[in-house]
């Protein structure tokens, strides 16, 4: 293990006193306590860490924050490694393991770099140009080559083994920043009274303070930050979330943030989350989010060893950890100074300063002379180096001249960027601003302001003065009156720039560095014509990266403009989207994965079910019992056909819960039915059952069910399971927007009935064992499609409703949900005389389709009442919902595809749905294609297997022999249309 | 995007179902199939202010008028639908 030879021996905001040990590619480090992995890096002298997207050109560390286009690294190992994680984000903690990416076989030797050599043909479009012939090459050789060569860090291929949160958090004032304006913000808003969320993407607070120091309100700024985070933390209705990104604006006064939770320890503690994603809705916002440090684009302007300048100032004050011992300054203006003088502070040796300026203030001119280093008047021209780090620096003079540095670090400071994404996000253009030379937000998204640095303002004491009338506006707006209390005053520096982008200069100069676009892609670009930015964006990829172009964007569309011949504002800018920054999905799912995707409904009888072995289907969010596997039984069909012949022989009972339930109540109740039922329902009796069908108002059918009508006023609707929230609502609108002088009203009850429907020739003598004595079960005193209240033994009230879905003597009773449970279990005991038997939803399927009852694969969207063979339950006395586009032409057309039965005639062939109907004697294809299989079942009362189909002209071609044509299974026979009644076609079993 | 719901106070758009264009009125019995046929499938879509249908299924199961700007996704007004769909009264 090495020591830190790069560690300063001073100062730095770093715990000594806490030693963690990591990894970087296998080999070990020491860091501290307060440390990025970046940091960390840099304080153990190592330059390279990792290799570029496309030509695999050894790369360093450029920045210190999250705009990091190139120290990427893949964080932890096994399930939880995480690619394109940026080391000069992540913290580091004891134990930390990181790997550097794209590269193969190591960092330090990698093949892929020969990529290099063939850099002509990697220009600007070159997956067009390069990979266009033969096309059937692309998908087999071409793209999984460039996928292998090309790319960031490796997914972990594993499920994530960590929890992630999603949370909901109100407040008056959202903050996005700690920096000066930030704080400022905070303090304003919350002195008025403001509920105030501040947030803060790095661990600690304060922004730029942490590096660059400065004198607030007298005090030094670290001081007078844990004084206004004091003061902030004592306030009850203040919340300071750091790690926490506000990544995006939506509508409303919402705002996207991801809390890193525990990304700052190698796994989460026990039931805890990873990360957390919030949604803040705030009344206003501040967006203090600062700026970000831009380069210039040089020959060699990737090599290790060059860094922005405000992010050597950061890793030396703010880290203790020094990049470079020589190090020479490129800047255009008077901030990038700064890194000079702390660069002398810190007991290191500057080069020199080269100032693209044409002056020099006296200030830093004496600087340089108690340096000892020379002020050069003019550009980088390139950068003389490699994998380990700059040698030599071309400096092309103003004048003409050449001279050259020897130094092992490179500064650069092109000017600041602010952070307009957030500004942006709804579609908002930056503007620009000559005298910093930078796009600044032009306006914000509703309810939303932009202050300090990241509104243009990059002094300090402007940032501060802007940041607190933002915050004291804010609470306002927010109708927040407190005092303010007094504004935290600082000195404003000085800032002048001379925009510089581009030195013109021998080898590849980048601007992504990311996605590796150099400076001659983008003059390609435009002289192939792309000249919009958008274009420009994707025709070299630039800005597309994991970064977003944060640090390229902007230097990218100036050299645009330069080559175009326009200014920068003329060029204009591509639009933001969010997250600001890279969100993992993980976080944005929340718990809602695996078994948690969807929520889970349970049939009251569920444990009960679980009890008997039951197999379970997914239907919806519901979990229904499919079919009660007994010992001994080889598989499904065995269990289903037993079921089956238990109904039809004896007596089965099946949890029907899932059917939606809503009572009807009001004196329009029947008349309101009318109108959503193509069938009359003001005309049943009190204590009568009728099936219903209610269609769309295109004509086509919605859904059906059991209506019954309990009392004068009041009826009982079901729907099918899938349809019941739809129906719901389709119900609710036809009430209030389309009828509203009807005096009814809807009430949901599907949770609060359990059902059971109790089926076969015993299901009387079984039903006698539950209900009261005195209720007269008869068929003379409760027939067929009867409905009514029902006294059960015990005093339980009940509804009972002789309806038949099975086509045997059949009942359902609904007893409230939390009796499902023991009424089940009661059935089971009661029934036991009987042989009752427990059927799942295959038998009952079955049990439907051997009556030609139609279902969910016939009312598909498509069919009408007709084609379901109800065409004469619409009733011409009435008007509904979808009576009179029921009547288009195409709909009653005589060729429509209408339901009948179909079986096999070899008897001992498995019919299939999905099977196509083909006449006799022609040829599959569409023009010969007549419908197709819709429902099939092992019938056990006919020992074969049967089916529904919808067929063109189905019912009057009955008898006639047709092929199934099944290409998919390579399936071809023949069949028979028949009556889809294939079971007691006359229903006398459910009468009797 | 959040509705100030009149009867359940601003509530996050994860609550409402959005239907549409709330301008068509449901024809009366004897309108005639053309004008069933307009009803049924002819919609504004503008790109700006327009009157649409929204169901308060997370909460109070109201269908309201929201008048929205569809370029900005702002909200002027929120009312109950009660009736807005209503043609002439069916007899």
């Amino acid at each position: 293990m090495t020591s830190q030879p790069n560690r300063l021996p001073t100062n730095g905001l770093i715990d000594r006193s806490t030693a963690l040990s990591f990894r970087f590619d296998g080999k070990n480090f020491l860091g501290f306590k307060g440390d990025t992995l970046a940091s960390a890096l840099v304080a153990n002298g190592v330059k390279l860490v990792g290799r570029s997207f496309k030509y695999h050109r050894p790369r360093g560390i450029l920045t210190a924050g999250s705009e990091e286009p190139n120290a990427l690294v893949e964080l932890r190992s096994g399930a939880r490694r995480e690619p394109n994680t940026k080391a000069t984000t992540a913290e580091l903690y004891e134990g930390l393991e990181a790997a550097s990416q794209n590269r193969w076989p190591s960092l330090n030797f990698d093949v892929m770099s020969v990529n290099q050599l063939f850099a002509p043909i990697f220009v600007a479009g070159f997956y067009y140009k390069t990979f266009m012939w033969p096309a059937k090459f692309w998908e087999a050789i071409y793209e999984p080559a460039i996928r292998r060569a090309a790319g960031l860090g490796r997914a972990a291929g594993v499920s994530d083994p960590d929890h992630y949160d999603k949370a909901w958090a109100h407040c008056d004032v959202v903050i996005a920043g700690s920096g000066p304006s930030g704080l400022a913000a905070a303090l304003a808003a919350a002195r008025c009274g403001a509920r105030v969320i501040l947030c803060e993407e790095d661990f600690a607070l304060g922004g730029r303070l942490l590096a660059d120091g400065g004198t607030i309100d007298g005090l030094p700024a670290a001081e007078w930050v844990t004084r206004a985070v004091a003061e902030l933390e004592a306030m009850p209705d203040v919340r300071i979330m750091t790690r926490t990104t506000l990544f995006g604006v939506y509508d409303g006064g919402t705002y996207g943030a991801i809390e890193r939770v525990n990304d700052h320890l190698p796994a989460p503690p026990e039931h805890q989350v990873r990360q957390r994603l919030w949604r803040i809705v705030a009344k206003r916002c501040v967006v203090a989010a600062g700026a970000i440090e831009r380069p210039i684009v040089f020959a060699g302007n990737d090599t290790p060893g060059v860094m922005m300048a405000s992010a050597m100032r950061s890793y030396i004050n703010r880290y203790a950890a020094t990049p470079a011992r020589r190090i020479a300054l490129f800047t255009n203006n008077e901030d990038g100074w700064r890194t000079a003088e702390t660069a002398i502070a810190a007991g290191l040796q500057v080069a020199a300063v080269i100032d693209a300026r044409p002056d020099v203030s006296p200030a830093h001119r004496s600087l340089a002379s108690k340096g000892g280093f020379p002020v050069l008047h003019g550009s980088v021209s390139s950068v003389d180096g490699g994998k380990n780090g700059v040698r030599k620096i071309s400096v092309a003079l103003t004048g003409g001249a050449r001279a050259e540095v020897e130094a092992d670090g490179l500064a650069v400071s092109g000017g600041w960027n602010p952070a307009v994404g957030l500004t942006s996000y709804h579609r908002g253009r930056p503007k620009w601003r000559d005298d910093i030379a930078a796009f600044v937000p032009d306006g914000a998204p509703p309810g939303m302001v932009a202050a300090g640095a990241a509104n243009g303002a990059f002094g300090l004491g402007a940032c501060l003065r802007e940041g607190f009338e933002a915050g004291a506006a804010a609470a306002r707006d927010a109708g927040r009156s407190g005092s303010t209390g007094s504004m935290p005053v600082a000195d404003d520096e000085a800032f002048s720039i001379t925009p510089l982008w581009h030195v013109a200069g021998k080898g590849k100069a980048f601007v992504d560095q990311q996605h590796d676009v150099t400076a001659s892609d983008v003059e390609l670009a435009q002289r192939e014509g792309f000249q919009s930015v958008e274009h420009l964006k994707r025709y070299t990829t630039l800005g597309m990266a994991t970064d977003q172009g944060k640090t390229s964007n902007v230097a990218g569309l100036a050299i645009m403009a330069a080559v175009s011949g326009k200014s920068i504002p003329e060029t204009g800018t591509t639009i933001c989207r969010p997250p600001y920054v890279p969100v993992a999905i993980g976080a944005f799912a929340g718990h809602h994965r695996d078994e948690n995707f969807h929520a889970t409904r349970l049939t009251p009888s569920h444990h009960w079910a679980t009890e008997q072995g039951a197999v379970f289907v997914d239907t919806g969010l519901w979990k229904r019992a499919q079919w009660y596997p007994r010992a001994g039984e080889k598989d499904w069909l065995e269990s289903v056909t037993r079921e089956v012949k238990a109904v039809r022989s004896g007596v089965g009972f099946c949890d029907v819960s899932t059917l939606g339930k809503i009572d009807v109540h009001g004196p329009d109740a029947g008349a309101f039915l009318d109108r959503v039922y193509i069938n009359a329902f003001s005309s049943l009796a009190v204590g009568k059952a009728r099936y219903g069908l209610m269609l769309r108002e295109d004509g086509i059918v919605y859904d059906d069910g059991t209506t019954s009508r309990l009392a004068e006023d009041h009826y009982f609707l079901t729907t099918t399971t899938a349809k019941a929230g739809l129906v719901m609502q389709h119900l609710e609108f036809c009430r209030q927007v389309l009828f509203p002088e009807l005096d009814v009203h809807l009430t949901s009850v599907s949770d609060q009935w359990a059902q059971f429907s109790i089926a076969g020739p015993s299901a009387r003598k079984l039903l006698q064992q539950i209900v009261d004595e005195s209720e007269d079960l008869s068929n003379e005193g409760f027939p067929f499609m009867g409905a009514r209240e029902v006294k059960l033994r015990g005093g339980l009230k009940a509804r009972l409703f002789r309806i038949s879905f099975s086509g045997e003597l059949a009942f359902e009773i609904s007893v409230p949900a939390r009796y499902g449970e023991a009424m089940a279990r009661n059935l089971m005991i009661a029934g036991e005389p009987f042989g009752v038997t427990p059927y799942g939803t295959e038998a009952l399927g079955v049990m439907r389709i051997e009556k030609g009852h139609v279902a969910g694969p016939e009312l598909n969207g498509t069919t009408t009442a007709g084609d379901l063979g109800l065409g004469k339950m619409m009733s011409t006395k009435k008007d509904f919902i979808g009576r009179v586009m029921a009547g288009r032409e195409a709909l009653v057309a005589p060729n429509r595809q209408v339901v009948v039965g179909i079986k096999p005639i070899d008897k001992a062939r498995r019919l299939r749905s999905g099977a196509h109907i083909i006449p006799k004697g022609e040829t599959p294809g569409p023009d010969n294609d007549q419908g197709y299989v819709t429902s099939v079942c092992f019938s056990p009362v006919l020992d074969q297997w049967i089916g529904l189909g919808l067929v063109e002209r189905g019912r009057e071609r009955i008898g006639e022999i047709v092929r199934a044509h099944d290409p998919l299974r390579g399936e071809d026979y023949d069949v028979e249309l028949c009556n889809p009644v294939f079971y007691d076609p006359d229903g006398g079993r459910q009468r009797g | 995007m959040r509705i100030v719901c009149p009867f359940c106070g601003e509530r996050e758009l994860g609550e409402f179902t959005y239907l549409g264009d709330a301008k068509p009125q449901r024809p009366a019995p004897d309108a005639g199939e053309d004008a069933v046929y307009d009803y049924v499938y002819l919609r504004d879509n503008i790109a700006g202010v327009m009157g649409e249908h929204w169901y308060h299924g997370g909460g109070c199961r109201t269908w309201l008028k929201v008048t929205r700007n569809t370029l900005t996704h702002e909200i002027s007004a929120v009312e109950p639908a009660a009736g807005a769909g209503a043609g002439q009264v069916v007899k």
